[in-house]
């Protein structure tokens, strides 16, 4: 594909890797995992920090590295947004994006410097030094040089990637929500493929159009960040992106349908994803994808998977409160929101008793691991 | 005042400044980022010339540079000089003598580079040579100017090895501290006391332009 990053890496040491992913122009892709699961280590491959031991990495059709070829991290279009930004202390704002103007023409560098630095927000701060900066402002500064390296000069160079390792970890919250809403903004007018490391579901759910689930190295799942959340491949991937309501059950029949046999009830499923009738199996339901019965409207035997249970906590969380559930043969809780406001008015709280509706199109079957 | 101790003890000092921290980038740069096996015994040997007295120093350097010597028999060939008792032997040693006052604070500073400094040049594209020039010196140049204060007060005010290699040659090889123990041999009290004290100002004003100096780029950085 034209413009796309490709990456193919394999090693055993001296951490593990193995992982297989395409990067579009203009998509973001994030990298998400575990510390210690090798996102970086992935991203310093692709920069050329660091040489895979087996593998290959293409952009724009041109070999960074494969077989015997590893071009230095100069000879390859990276813009490298670092974890702790990495500016030069000792040059301006200007100076350090200009650092990665080395191929255009010295007439320009200025210019195009300045030009970078008004896209993210920093007009009349070239003079400053980064100590002179806060927290979000180097960091824009480092976006502002990876974005002057990975993407200017004409659209026909190509070839360029944007990298960022964890980019908004090191400022506060409000910063955080401001940059990412920026970053959503700027990459829909950067047609140059973006490779984010994150350990944060939310900031992956935001901003990336696929994620891939990394594990000691190895890609577990590769999807949109819909697909891997509410359909994730495995049991791993379901504990990896921190998935609550995880049970075992097994594949039973139904009037002819396959259903989901747990905790001595049957539950209609609407995809038994090919797990074989009889298997055990792991499933997920997301918290959406259970509603609360009013109490006042007893269910009749119409709603659809009725569970009953007994509520163990309430939890407020502004305008909706969390409510976790143990249900009878089974020792996981489950865990669901609703409104405060309904939970106020049917004076909801522990030991209370209440049913709820397990939706059976959100409910996602794994096979055992 | 011998004007002439002082002005070559001022030769000396600057030349091997100046040949010293070159050679010191060169060789603080691999000892603070790449480990290989017998880095420890770099490290010793560097720091070597600090723990031994002068004189043991004196002493083999005279071995090796004498004519029959293997540097002395090599320098004969090569320039037709001598180095024993010459200004050419005087600044060699003066060079071996002054490696651990300049390698070391160069190390140090090199040292306190962060790795992703230079990893973020290399992404923007600077060669490992515009890295050094544009970001690396810069980021080091404390060091280095401590390193260059050190090297040219020390060469100042060494006594021993210039003794036992260079003599007391007027013109040649006598240098100020030389001269100094000369005058004092001599009764002239008064004249050994007026060098000291220039000797004593030379070192005052460099240690305190160092401090100026580098205070001023602390400044700058923050």
């Amino acid at each position: 594909m034209t413009g796309a990053l490709e990456v193919r890496l394999r090693q055993q040491r001296p951490i593990p890797l193995d992982c297989a992913f395409d990067c579009a122009p203009g998509e973001l892709l994030a990298l998400v995992g575990p510390s210690g699961s090798g996102k970086t280590t992935v991203l310093r491959c692709i920069a050329g920090l660091h040489r895979a031991a087996q593998g290959a990495i293409r952009s724009n059709g041109a070999t960074w590295f494969d077989d015997g070829v590893s071009l230095p991290p100069q000879q390859r279009r990276v813009g490298f947004v670092f974890q702790n930004y990495s500016l030069l202390p000792h040059l301006s704002a200007l100076d350090n994006v200009m650092l990665a103007l080395g191929d255009a023409p010295p007439a320009e560098r200025a210019a195009t410097a300045r030009s970078w630095l008004a896209r993210v927000h920093l007009q009349g701060l070239d003079a400053r030094r980064p100590a002179q900066l806060s927290g979000g402002q180097q960091q824009r500064v480092a976006l502002a040089r990876a974005l002057a390296r990975a993407a200017t000069g004409p659209a026909a160079v190509g070839g360029g990637v944007l990298l960022m390792d964890e980019p908004f970890s090191a400022v506060d919250q409000v910063t955080r929500r401001k940059l990412r809403e920026e970053l959503a903004r700027l990459r829909r007018e950067l047609f140059i493929p973006i490779v984010l490391v994150t350990h944060d579901l939310d900031e992956a759910r935001q901003l990336a159009d696929r994620m891939v689930v990394l594990h000691r190295g190895t890609a577990l799942q590769a999807g949109t960040p819909e697909d891997v959340l509410l359909r994730p491949r495995s049991t791993a991937v379901a504990r990896l992106v921190g998935l609550t309501n995880l049970f075992a059950g097994t594949v039973g029949i139904d009037n002819d349908r396959p259903c989901l046999e747990w905790a001595g009830r049957r539950l209609a499923i609407a995809d038994s994803c090919d797990c074989a009738l009889g298997s055990v199996v792991n499933w997920v339901i997301p918290a959406e994808g259970v509603l609360l019965h009013r109490p006042d409207h007893p269910s009749r035997g119409e709603a659809e998977n009725p569970v009953a249970g007994t509520i163990t906590e309430a939890l407020r969380m502004g305008s909706f409160t969390q409510l976790t559930m143990s249900i009878p043969g089974e020792a996981q809780p489950l865990v669901f929101q609703a409104s405060s406001h309904t939970v106020l008015r049917n004076n909801l709280g522990p030991g209370q008793a209440a049913s709820v509706t397990l939706l059976a199109e959100r409910i996602h079957l794994m096979p055992l691991e | 005042m011998d004007w002439s101790a002082l002005s070559l003890s001022l030769q000396l000092a600057v030349m091997t400044t100046l040949l010293l921290l070159p050679l010191a980038v060169m060789l603080a740069r691999p000892l603070a980022w790449v480990s290989f096996p017998g880095k420890g015994l770099i490290d010793a040997l560097v720091t070597l010339p600090l723990l031994l007295p002068p004189t043991v120093l004196g002493f083999y350097l005279l071995g090796v540079f004498a004519p029959q010597g293997a540097l002395g028999q090599a320098w004969l060939a090569l320039t037709g000089r001598g180095l024993v008792f010459s200004f050419d032997g005087l600044l060699l040693a003066s060079l071996l003598v002054n490696i651990p006052f300049a390698v070391q604070p160069v190390q140090r500073a090199f040292e306190a580079i962060p790795r992703e400094a230079r990893e973020a040049a290399w992404c923007c594209g600077l060669s490992s040579w515009q890295t050094l020039w544009r970001v690396e010196l810069p980021l080091a140049w404390p060091g280095l100017a401590s390193a260059m204060v050190l090297t040219f007060v020390h060469t100042l005010g060494e006594f021993g090895v210039v003794l036992m290699v260079g003599g007391n040659l007027d013109g040649a090889t006598r240098t100020l501290s030389i001269a100094i123990y000369d005058r004092v041999q001599a009764f002239d009290d008064t004249g050994a006391a007026r060098m000291s004290l220039l000797l004593v100002l030379i070192a005052f004003a460099a240690v305190g332009s160092l401090h100026f100096f580098t205070r001023k780029v602390g400044r700058r950085g923050n």
